[in-house]
């Protein structure tokens, strides 16, 4: 555990968020960003309810306005809603948004191993070849399992 | 929990114009601070800046040479029991009676405030895993600081001030504070003043940020408001040039030949047309560290 890493779960012991303030990124946004993640790849599904939170501040030992503005933001963004309860669950939002999503996430991916292979200098070519190839020996992988 | 900043309400503490001198050293420079009710406040400075003086005045233990100072709308020198009832206090050097027991540590600081909480008490006694047998003299410096804590909690002030109450503690003891800190002003209306030179602790709690250096206010504002408005933007020019030109609210700037590296107050896209506006591209621009904003204000 590197200073100002923790990681801390979100609904049991499954899921955790890991937060940290060693890039400048808003705790806001990092809790943002993260159960956006969990949600977009299926750890989190429709319906689960998240902490609440004064909760999930103290879990986290961050600001409870913090974690309320992250909430409010999630629910702008269609990932969670309020119930009548008072609970926040993740919502019923169907894939085609959560697809979005995920090719988000991933395109900035791509875009972090493409400027990665202009400064190693690897031609664009040899990224695809290189990316045909690990597609190929995972493949087999999972064969074997 | 939603309520806007500044709060509507009037400042639970507020300093007007404070100027402090010991000897021909000046503490406090003509200083004015208001800390709004409810929420974190965390004052960050070096040594030495002031922070200990600043809070000292806001218990009435150092009187203002120059200057108002107002908690709760009351002078607490002039009126100590309205003031002190209502505030727990950690002092840095968690100065408590050294041959006392934790259990008579607990009664003695009882009769001082009529608030005090025997259950909530005995509840953080045991939380915080404390002998009531145990002398002040012999506990660990972490033990020292959670009793210290203890009586700073237990009679539910409205008020809550650490001086530097992280300041030498192992990480577990650390985050029972910060676990303190987020339970206190959780229950709704109740404030936390606290000062702390661990950048990434703030960052976490606080709410509103005040930045003191040699005993005046640098900069204070929301916690959001100082993120979004500081950043480090890389600029490329088309030719090398010895002297970039400034763009607004630069804080620092440093580089060689065409790329150059600001830091400045601003908003985003008001960055990015300053930039354009000079005939730069922006080549990187990065949010900072509440550690990098407060290096970048005290060394402009």
């Amino acid at each position: 555990m590197t200073p100002g890493r923790r990681f801390f779960s979100l609904a049991g012991e499954r899921v955790q968020l890991h937060l940290s303030t060693d890039d400048g990124v808003p705790i806001y946004l990092q809790i943002v960003t993260q159960v956006k993640y969990l949600v977009a790849s299926g750890r989190l599904s429709a319906g689960e309810e998240l902490p609440p939170i004064r909760t999930l501040a103290e879990r986290l030992l961050v600001n409870p306005n913090t974690v309320a503005r992250a909430y409010r933001e999630l629910e702008i963004a269609g990932i969670v809603e309020k119930r009548r309860t008072a609970g926040t669950y993740v919502s019923d939002q169907g894939s085609p948004l959560a697809r979005r999503e995920r090719i988000k996430i991933l395109t900035q991916r791509v875009d972090a191993l493409l400027a990665e292979a202009g400064q190693l200098d690897i031609a664009w070519e040899d990224v695809v070849k290189l990316i045909d190839e690990r597609h190929a020996a995972m493949q087999t992988t999972r064969q074997k399992e | 929990m939603h309520e806007p900043f500044p709060s509507s309400s009037p400042p639970i503490v507020e300093l007007r114009r404070v100027t402090r001198r010991f000897g021909n050293k000046t503490a406090l420079d003509d200083l004015s601070l208001s800390v709004p009710r409810g929420g974190v406040f965390g004052l960050i400075g070096g040594n030495g800046a002031g922070k200990t003086t600043l809070i000292k005045h806001t218990l009435g233990l150092l009187k203002a040479q120059t200057g108002t100072v107002q908690v709760f709308g009351l002078d607490p020198v002039q009126n100590p029991v309205g003031t002190l009832g209502r505030i727990g206090y950690l002092s840095e050097d968690r100065d408590l009676p050294n041959w006392m027991r934790v259990g008579e540590l607990m009664r003695y600081t009882q009769a001082f405030f009529p608030s005090w909480d025997e259950a909530y008490a005995r509840e953080l006694r045991e939380a915080f895993d404390l002998d009531a047998n145990a002398r002040v003299k012999d506990l660990s410096r972490g033990q020292r600081a959670r009793a210290g804590l203890l009586v700073a909690l237990a009679h539910r002030p409205e008020l809550l001030i650490l001086d530097e109450p992280s300041s030498g503690l192992d990480p577990v003891v650390r985050r029972d504070i910060l676990g303190a800190i987020i339970r206190t002003i959780a229950d709704e209306g109740r404030t936390v003043l606290f000062s702390s030179h661990l950048l990434d602790e703030v960052e976490r709690v606080a709410d509103r940020v005040a930045i003191i250096h040699q005993g005046r206010i640098l900069l204070t504002a929301a916690m959001d408001e100082i993120k979004d408005t500081h950043r480090r933007v890389t600029l490329r020019f088309a030719q090398s040039v010895d002297r970039p030109p400034a763009l607004v609210g630069t804080l620092s700037l440093a580089g060689e030949g065409s790329e150059w590296t600001y830091v400045c107050s601003g908003e985003r896209g008001q960055l990015r047309r300053a930039a354009e506006a000079i005939g730069a591209t922006v080549v990187d621009d990065a949010a900072m560290t509440l550690d990098e904003i407060f290096v970048s204000r005290v060394h402009a």
